[in-house]
């Protein structure tokens, strides 16, 4: 059982794959922002944080 | 698959395709772990708050914090994959090319200089093109080729105003002309487990820059540099980046210690994570 959500940018409909974990990094399948699951229960997704000049292996 | 009744702590933030995979690797384990958030961690110096953890893995996608986590933890006497001091030397490219020729590993000719007009007689001695390179830094960002004495000018130049004072420390390397590839190994203890070639006709080959992997078998000459290479730099779970020069033959251009793996477990045939996993549960049981 898939769960349904939103995107914070761009409002479509969002399916979260069953496996998900809170702090996954997902991509709007329609605007395709970066996006991060800060909560699983209840489901809430913010824009994922970007690129900082230390990131990296 | 080892088994193992250790306690293990994650630290990391974003759970990237390999933090999934490691977690999941560990729960085949059946080990008992748990995830701290380095966005939420606060560490009292005076007061080890990670006793009842037999090893922490270090998944920070932020170097600086990845860096002071460590230093804090491994001065408790608190088990880290990977170490302070491998992590130390391989963030900082500066501090990795003089471990490495230390301990006698090939690495491309390298100068430091510490200001425009030095750095700039340093590029003209090397003779173009050459490779400008921020000493801290991944993904191949903000890297440099510079084919002439303009484009010198001009980058010393913006590095000098435009960034942070680190901009001011140029590191500067000769240029490999490479078979439009370079080789990533993965280094786990004392042995290359796997390695893939990165291709792409563009300079850079990171595949977070596009470059495409294919497997490089991991013959004995290559295991045998990578581990001279990771040993150099303080051991653990590594990411060894190689150059393949016309001449000299291999050369180690860097070493990574939160390594990314996701493109090179199909495409090498071996579980990655899975080595990990059982690499941090041998040092939770005091290996």
């Amino acid at each position: 059982m898939s769960t349904q959500t939103t995107c914070p940018e761009c409002a479509a409909d969002i399916t979260l794959a069953d496996d998900t974990l809170q702090g996954e990094i997902i991509q709007c399948p329609e605007c395709g922002v970066e996006l991060e699951v800060m909560s699983l229960n209840p489901i809430a997704l913010d824009l994922a944080p970007e690129e900082e000049e230390d990131w990296g292996e | 698959m080892k088994q193992s009744n250790a306690h293990i702590a994650i630290l990391m933030s974003r759970v990237r395709v390999e933090e999934k995979l490691l977690l999941a690797a560990l729960e085949a384990r059946a080990i008992s772990y748990e995830l701290i958030d380095d966005r939420k961690v606060i560490l009292d110096l005076h007061q080890n708050g990670f006793r009842r953890y037999d090893v922490v893995l270090e998944r920070c996608i932020n170097h600086s914090r990845a860096l002071y986590a460590l230093r804090i933890l491994n001065d408790w006497g608190v088990p880290t994959v990977n170490s302070y001091p491998a992590a130390l030397t391989c963030g900082n490219k500066l501090e990795t090319t003089s471990a490495l020729i230390r301990a006698g590993v090939p690495s491309p000719r390298t100068r430091v200089a510490f200001t425009p007009q030095s750095a700039l007689d340093a590029i003209e001695k090397m003779g173009y093109p050459v490779v400008l390179k921020p000493a801290i830094g991944s993904w191949g960002r903000l890297l440099a080729k510079v084919n002439d004495r303009e484009a010198a000018e001009a980058l010393l130049e913006h590095k000098q105003v435009l960034g942070s004072y680190h901009h001011s420390i140029f590191y500067i390397q000769e240029y490999i002309p490479k078979p439009e590839r370079d080789l990533r190994a993965f280094v786990i203890g004392d042995k290359t487990v796997a390695a893939i070639y990165r291709h792409s006709p563009h300079w850079i080959t990171n595949t977070a820059r596009g470059g495409h992997a294919t497997n490089c078998p991991v013959t004995p000459e290559l295991n045998d540099i990578c581990v001279r290479a990771a040993r150099a730099v303080g051991g653990g779970v590594l990411g060894v980046d190689l150059l393949e020069d016309p001449e000299r033959g291999l050369l180690v251009n860097e070493v990574n210690y939160t390594i990314e793996f996701r493109n090179s477990i199909d495409t090498t045939g071996v579980d990655i994570p899975g080595r990990v996993v059982d690499y941090v549960l041998e040092v939770a049981d005091g290996n």
